[in-house]
C-alpha cells in the first residue's frame, strides 16, 4: 500500500470561455521515503497538480473527478476542517516556487517558523520557539540566527528557512515546487543535498516539481512526465532517462545539453506547448509528434501499463513492448 | 590565430551607492564594483561564453562592450578601433555593427508595436531602405531567416499574440536586421521552455554561419555554454578567474571556483550524481569585496598569500588564462 495514491485526478479552471484542463486524468503512487519528480514545461499543469493534492485552489478551480488517497483516506472527500487540522502541514506540506520571497520582512525568522507551529499544534510559545531553533539546525542554519530578519539571510538560506517551515509539523510528504529555480548553481546543489539528507534522516517522501530534467535525475526515484495536464510517461528515473518510450519524453531528453559525456547535436521538439483552454484533439502531443497518424489526431491515447510502476500514454506503444 | 573583433582592456564599472547620512559625514564613497578590471578578446567568428553566478558582472560586461553603459575605467576596442570615448554620433556606425538580444522576450519587445514596427525601427534609425516597400522586403527576409514563416502571418501581429519562442525570434530578427558583425546574447534562452531551447540555440548557430556573426554568449548555464561556445570566461565578483577553450575548461578546469561550479551542475543521467561541493557559502556582496583574491574566503585551498595579494590573470598554458595563487610558478 503506497503512502499516497492518486487516481484519474481531474481539475479544471473555469474561465469565461470554458474550462482550462490543467490536470486531466493524472495517476501515480508515492511510497514512504520515495521521491517522485514531476517534470514538464510551463503551463503543463504541474503546479496545479500540487495545489490540487492539498486542495489549496483558487475559487474558479473545479475538481472534476478522481481520488487522492493518503493511506486509504480520500483527501478530496474530506471537509475543510479535517484538511486544515489533520492533513495540511501535518501530513503533507508544500514549499512554493519562489517561496523564499514570501518570508515576512518585518518579523524575525524564528518567530515566523514558530508561528507556523503554533497555528497547527497545541504547544506553548516556548516549545514552538525551541522547535523552530531545532528546525533551523536541521536545515543547516545556526540556531542563533533565529533572531535575524529575512533581509539578513542570503537567497539559499531563505530557501532553507522555507524548507524548515515545511518540516515544522513533521509531515510525511513534502511537495517542493521548483525549489531551486531562482538559485545559482552552487546554492542549488547545496539545497538538493539538503533535501537528500532530510529524506534519509526523516524518511520523508518528496514530490519535486520542476522543468529541469537534470534536477529530477539528480534526486528522484520515480518520474512523471507531464504534458497538457496529463502524465504521458511514468516510471523509475533509470527507465525514463535510459529507455524513454513516449515521443515527448524522448524529445525532451534529446533537447537538453549536458556538461558530461560526448557532445551531441541537440534536437528540439517542433512547435510549442498547447493552449490548455483549447487542447488539440486526440493525443495532445500529436501536433508536435513525429510519429503521429490519424488515430493520434482523433482518439485520446490509452494508458499502457508496462509494469507496476511504469506506464506510457501513447497510441504507438503496445503492451509489453518495454 | 583569427584576429580579435572585440578587445577589452582593464575594463571597470563601479556603480556609486547612494550616500546615506553617515557615509556622507565620514566622506567614504561606497561602490558596487560590478566589473572590476577585466581583459579579454573575442575573436572574429567565434562564440565567446561569459559565465558566472548572479552578481558576477557578466551582464554589466555585455552592456559595457556595447557602450549601453559608460565604463568607469579601461578601454573597449571594436575591429581595432578604440570606441571607449566615442561620442554618440561617432558611435552610430558602430552601433549598427554590434547588437544585443536580451534575456526576457516578454519585456524586451514594445507591446504596443507590431512585429513590423519593431523590426522597422532600427532600419529607420539608421536610414536603411529607400522607402517602406524596400524595408518591408528586408523585414520579410529577416523573418524568414529566423524561421517565422510565412512572414506575412507575423508582420502585423503584436508581441502578446506570439509564444515566448516566437518573441525571442523577433528579438533576434530585430538585432539581425542591421546586419551586425557582433551580437551580445544575454541569457537568450533562460526564459524559454525546455523543449524549444535547443531549437533557439541551433538557430543561433545557423545564423552565425549564414551571416558570419560573432557572439558574446552570456549565461549561467554551463551545459548550454558547452554546447555553443568556442571559448569561455568564468567570472566571479567582477573579475575573470579563468578563460580558455571550452573543452579545456569543461574537462580540466584549474581554478577552484570553476571546479566547484562544474561539480555543482546536475547531469541528466540518474547514474551520475553531484559529488561533494568543495566550497561553502554564497557569493559575497560586490560592495564589500574581500581583500587579496576575492574568492579566498570560500576557497578550500586558500594560502596566506591569497588573503593579501590579488592574483595576477596570466596565461599558464597556451590560450588558458587563470587568476589563482595556486598556480604561481615559484
Amino acid at each position: 500500500m503506497p503512502l499516497l495514491s492518486v487516481e484519474s485526478l481531474r481539475m479544471y479552471y473555469q474561465v469565461g470561455r470554458g474550462f482550462v484542463k490543467a490536470v486531466d486524468g493524472v495517476s501515480f503512487n508515492l511510497g514512504k521515503g520515495e521521491t517522485l519528480g514531476i517534470a514538464g514545461e510551463s503551463g503543463c499543469g504541474k503546479s496545479s497538480l500540487a495545489l490540487t493534492l492539498l486542495r489549496i485552489l483558487p475559487s474558479n478551480a473545479r475538481i472534476i473527478d478522481g481520488s487522492v488517497l493518503l493511506e486509504e483516506r480520500d483527501i478530496l472527500k474530506m471537509n475543510e476542517e479535517t484538511l486544515r487540522k489533520e492533513i495540511r502541514w501535518k501530513r503533507i506540506s508544500i514549499v512554493f516556487q519562489g517561496a523564499m520571497n514570501a518570508l515576512n520582512p518585518v518579523f524575525r525568522v524564528g518567530d515566523q517558523i514558530a508561528e507556523a507551529i503554533l497555528l497547527h499544534e497545541d504547544v506553548t510559545k516556548e516549545e514552538a520557539h525551541r522547535r523552530a531553533r531545532e528546525l533551523l539546525k536541521l536545515v543547516g542554519i545556526p540556531p542563533s540566527r533565529a533572531d535575524n530578519y529575512p533581509h539578513e539571510f542570503s537567497g539559499g538560506m531563505k530557501q532553507r528557512v522555507m524548507i524548515a517551515m515545511a518540516l515544522a509539523c513533521n509531515p510525511d510528504i513534502v511537495i517542493a515546487d521548483e525549489p531551486t529555480t531562482a538559485l545559482d548553481v552552487i546554492v542549488q546543489a547545496q539545497i538538493l543535498k539538503l533535501l537528500k539528507d532530510l529524506r534519509a534522516k526523516l524518511n520523508l517522501s518528496l514530490i519535486l516539481i520542476t522543468h529541469d530534467l537534470s534536477i529530477i535525475s539528480e534526486i528522484c526515484d520515480k518520474v512523471a512526465i507531464m504534458y497538457a495536464g496529463k502524465i504521458m510517461e511514468y516510471g523509475s528515473a533509470y527507465d525514463i532517462f535510459k529507455n524513454p518510450l513516449h515521443p515527448y519524453t524522448q524529445g525532451l531528453i534529446a533537447a537538453i545539453p549536458s556538461i558530461r559525456g560526448p557532445k551531441k547535436k541537440l534536437r528540439s521538439i517542433p512547435g510549442t506547448p498547447p493552449d490548455l483552454l483549447n487542447p488539440p484533439s486526440g493525443c495532445p502531443f500529436h501536433p508536435r509528434c513525429p510519429y503521429a497518424d490519424e488515430i493520434c489526431r482523433q482518439e485520446p491515447p490509452p494508458l499502457v501499463r508496462l509494469g507496476r510502476d511504469r506506464y506510457v500514454v501513447c497510441h504507438k506503444i503496445e503492451e509489453g513492448s518495454a | 590565430m583569427p584576429e580579435a573583433l572585440v578587445r577589452v582592456v582593464n575594463l571597470k564599472k563601479w556603480f556609486p551607492l547612494r550616500k546615506g547620512f553617515f557615509s556622507s559625514l565620514f566622506g567614504r564613497e561606497l561602490y558596487v564594483r560590478a566589473v572590476d578590471g577585466i581583459t579579454f578578446e573575442i575573436r572574429k567568428g567565434e562564440i565567446f561564453g561569459l559565465a558566472g553566478e548572479s552578481g558576477s558582472g557578466k551582464t554589466t560586461t555585455g552592456r559595457l562592450i556595447l557602450r549601453l553603459i559608460e565604463p568607469t575605467e579601461g578601454e573597449i576596442y571594436f575591429e581595432g578601433t578604440n570606441i571607449t570615448k566615442l561620442s554618440s554620433r561617432e558611435l552610430k556606425p558602430y552601433r549598427r555593427r554590434m547588437q544585443i538580444i536580451f534575456q526576457d522576450p516578454y519585456e524586451s519587445l514594445n507591446p504596443r508595436m507590431t512585429i513590423y514596427d519593431i523590426i522597422a525601427e532600427p532600419l529607420r534609425v539608421h536610414g536603411i531602405g529607400e522607402n517602406e516597400e524596400e524595408r518591408l522586403e528586408i523585414i520579410c527576409k529577416i523573418l524568414e531567416s529566423v524561421q517565422l514563416i510565412p512572414p506575412e502571418e507575423f508582420l502585423y501581429r503584436y508581441p502578446h499574440e506570439l509564444s515566448g519562442g516566437q518573441r525571442q525570434r523577433v528579438a533576434i530578427a530585430r538585432a539581425l536586421v542591421l546586419r551586425p558583425k557582433f551580437i551580445v546574447a544575454d541569457e537568450p534562452i533562460s526564459m524559454l521552455d525546455m523543449s524549444i531551447r535547443a531549437e533557439m540555440l541551433n538557430l543561433m548557430l545557423n545564423l552565425k554561419e549564414q551571416y558570419g556573426l560573432t557572439y558574446l554568449y552570456i549565461t549561467h548555464d554551463l551545459a548550454t555554454a558547452r554546447y555553443v561556445c568556442d571559448r569561455i570566461a568564468i567570472m566571479y565578483l567582477g573579475k575573470i578567474v579563468e578563460l580558455g577553450d571550452i573543452d579545456d575548461i569543461m574537462e580540466s578546469p584549474l581554478h577552484p571556483y570553476t571546479r566547484a561550479l562544474l561539480a555543482a551542475v546536475p547531469v541528466p543521467d540518474p547514474e551520475i550524481k553531484i559529488g561533494e561541493i568543495p566550497i561553502k557559502g554564497e557569493i559575497p556582496s560586490p560592495i564589500n569585496i574581500p581583500p587579496g583574491c576575492r574568492f579566498h574566503p570560500r576557497c578550500p585551498f586558500a594560502k596566506p598569500i591569497c588573503q593579501k595579494e590579488e592574483p595576477e590573470f596570466k596565461e599558464i598554458e597556451p590560450g588558458h588564462f587563470i587568476a589563482c595563487h595556486l598556480y604561481d610558478s615559484d
